[in-house]
């Protein structure tokens, strides 16, 4: 799927954040494109995360401004945050799933709360979901019967039952065995396939150099470098990326 | 022993209804003020979280003997003398107030520390597929919270339970109340008491099972 260019799915502007005297953002500007695969990578404690999670307000930004399919959220009072929130998907590190809910439960809770769905038409949905992330048996299970992997791929299918335009990714296979990463990562990977609009905060190198569009360095609260993967992973130019890449690859 | 029974086991029946229900209606009352008060003091609000703070802090601080007298007592006194009408409360009511406001405070803690419990990610994770804060609340954190909360809620239900015999002294014929009478009656203290005892005794043990089936039934899920 091509990357359409003409239209804006999230607009930063001189995004600052501060944890009280802790300034973790000092003025991050982006834009991302309907279609776009944009990775995040990073050392630890250098702001992805807060970015990621300022994206769909989970964080409040102090300064700056952010611009979602044209909803300015970080102006609280013009814009009715849970109905942004819609549109923008969110996976987490630690999965998030609801333990008191089974996994269709997982998945129908929102779009029936939110009255997108009826509840016959979210179960419909629900099961459709499963058998796109190959979990369909497991539709009555509790989450904490399933592996990490197999919590993960649910997470994903839940944040998809809201129909978003924009998906979150919140380092999600940091939390999983190793030999469930790449179960996660395929699903991510026909996900971009149908050209969704993807923002994924990753330590996973491999799959950024593969499905992301384009690469951005977040490190000391700045964007270090921001390049195509080829450029970025073989012949990076600032210091600070050739430094994180060698320590990592 | 068995002449005591016959003789007052109806009326120490009675009197344990009575016991019964003001406690029941005390838990009720108690497990609405707690919630009111235990979200308030979870919420990022201060001044909501002062409020909270300032009602557990009063309440726990007050023995609820002094708080007994003064709600039976004193606040138709100051209703009379003070601000120039009549207004009594009953025994019961004054006991219901009593007991509600006493439970209500430590259940508000309970309410608390269960809802922080629950981790924030369920919270982010139910705010961000666009659910408002309140429903999260009420869907995702608040069910979760009270699985964790049941041992200790049964618990404060039962020293609830026990603490209606402290509302003797404002003269509601429970069951200490109505066992000081036989007591007076027939003088046979070691009698009657070992009854009222073993009355409470089983009462309590009785409602206790119940809550072990409950606290299993609700928990068991994803085992």
């Amino acid at each position: 799927m091509a990357i359409n260019y003409d239209k804006v799915k999230v607009e930063v502007t001189n995004l600052e954040k501060h944890f009280g005297k802790n300034q973790v953002l000092k003025g991050v500007d982006l834009t991302v494109y309907e279609g776009e695969v944009l990775c995040i990578i990073g050392p630890s404690g250098g702001g992805k995360s807060t970015f990621l999670r300022c994206l769909n307000a989970l964080e409040e930004a102090t300064g700056g401004k952010i611009v979602i399919d044209g909803y300015e959220i970080t102006d609280k009072k013009s814009v009715d945050i849970n109905k942004v929130r819609q549109n923008i998907g969110m996976v987490f590190q630690q999965f998030n799933l609801f333990p008191h809910k089974t996994v269709k439960e997982n998945i129908m809770l929102a779009p029936v709360d939110c009255k997108l769905l009826t509840k016959e038409e979210a179960e419909e949905k629900a099961i459709e979901l499963l058998k796109r992330v190959g979990l369909e048996e497991k539709k009555d299970a509790y989450p904490r019967s399933l592996s990490g992997g197999q919590q993960q791929r649910v997470a994903i299918a839940r944040a998809l039952a809201m129909n978003p335009d924009i998906m979150l990714f919140d380092e999600p296979t940091s939390a999983l065995d190793p030999e469930m990463v790449g179960e996660v990562l395929n699903v991510m990977k026909e996900l971009a396939e149908q050209g969704m609009t993807m923002v994924v905060v990753t330590h996973e190198m491999g799959f950024a150099r593969e499905v992301a569009d384009r690469v951005i360095m977040v490190a000391d609260g700045i964007i270090a470098e921001e390049a195509t993967p080829e450029e970025l992973f073989d012949n990076p130019k600032s210091q600070r990326a050739k430094d994180f890449l060698a320590a990592v690859l | 022993m068995v002449a005591i029974l016959s003789t007052y086991g109806d009326l120490l029946l009675q009197a344990m209804g009575k016991t019964l229900t003001m406690a029941f209606y005390s838990l009720i009352f108690a497990c609405i003020i707690g919630l009111i008060f235990g979200v308030l003091s979870v919420l990022k609000n201060k001044v909501c979280k002062a409020i909270a703070q300032i009602f557990v802090d009063v309440i726990r601080g007050v023995p609820m003997i002094v708080l007994a007298y003064f709600v039976f007592f004193g606040i138709p006194y100051a209703c009379k003398n003070l601000l120039g009408f009549n207004f009594t409360l009953s025994a019961l009511e004054a006991g219901i107030i009593c007991l509600s406001l006493n439970c209500g405070a430590y259940m508000a803690e309970i309410i608390r520390a269960g809802i922080q419990s629950v981790p924030s990610g369920q919270m982010e994770a139910a705010r961000s597929l666009g659910l408002s804060y309140w429903t999260a609340m009420r869907q995702i954190v608040l069910p979760q919270a009270i699985r964790t909360m049941i041992p200790s809620i049964i618990n404060q239900f039962i020293i609830t339970l026990k603490d209606t015999s402290i509302l003797s002294i404002i003269g509601f014929p429970e069951l200490v109340n109505s066992a000081k009478s036989v007591v007076a009656i027939t003088f046979k203290s070691f009698q009657v008491w070992a009854i009222v005892g073993v009355m409470y005794l089983i009462v309590i043990t009785i409602l206790s099972k119940i809550a072990k089936v409950l606290e299993r039934r609700l928990n068991n899920y994803g085992h």
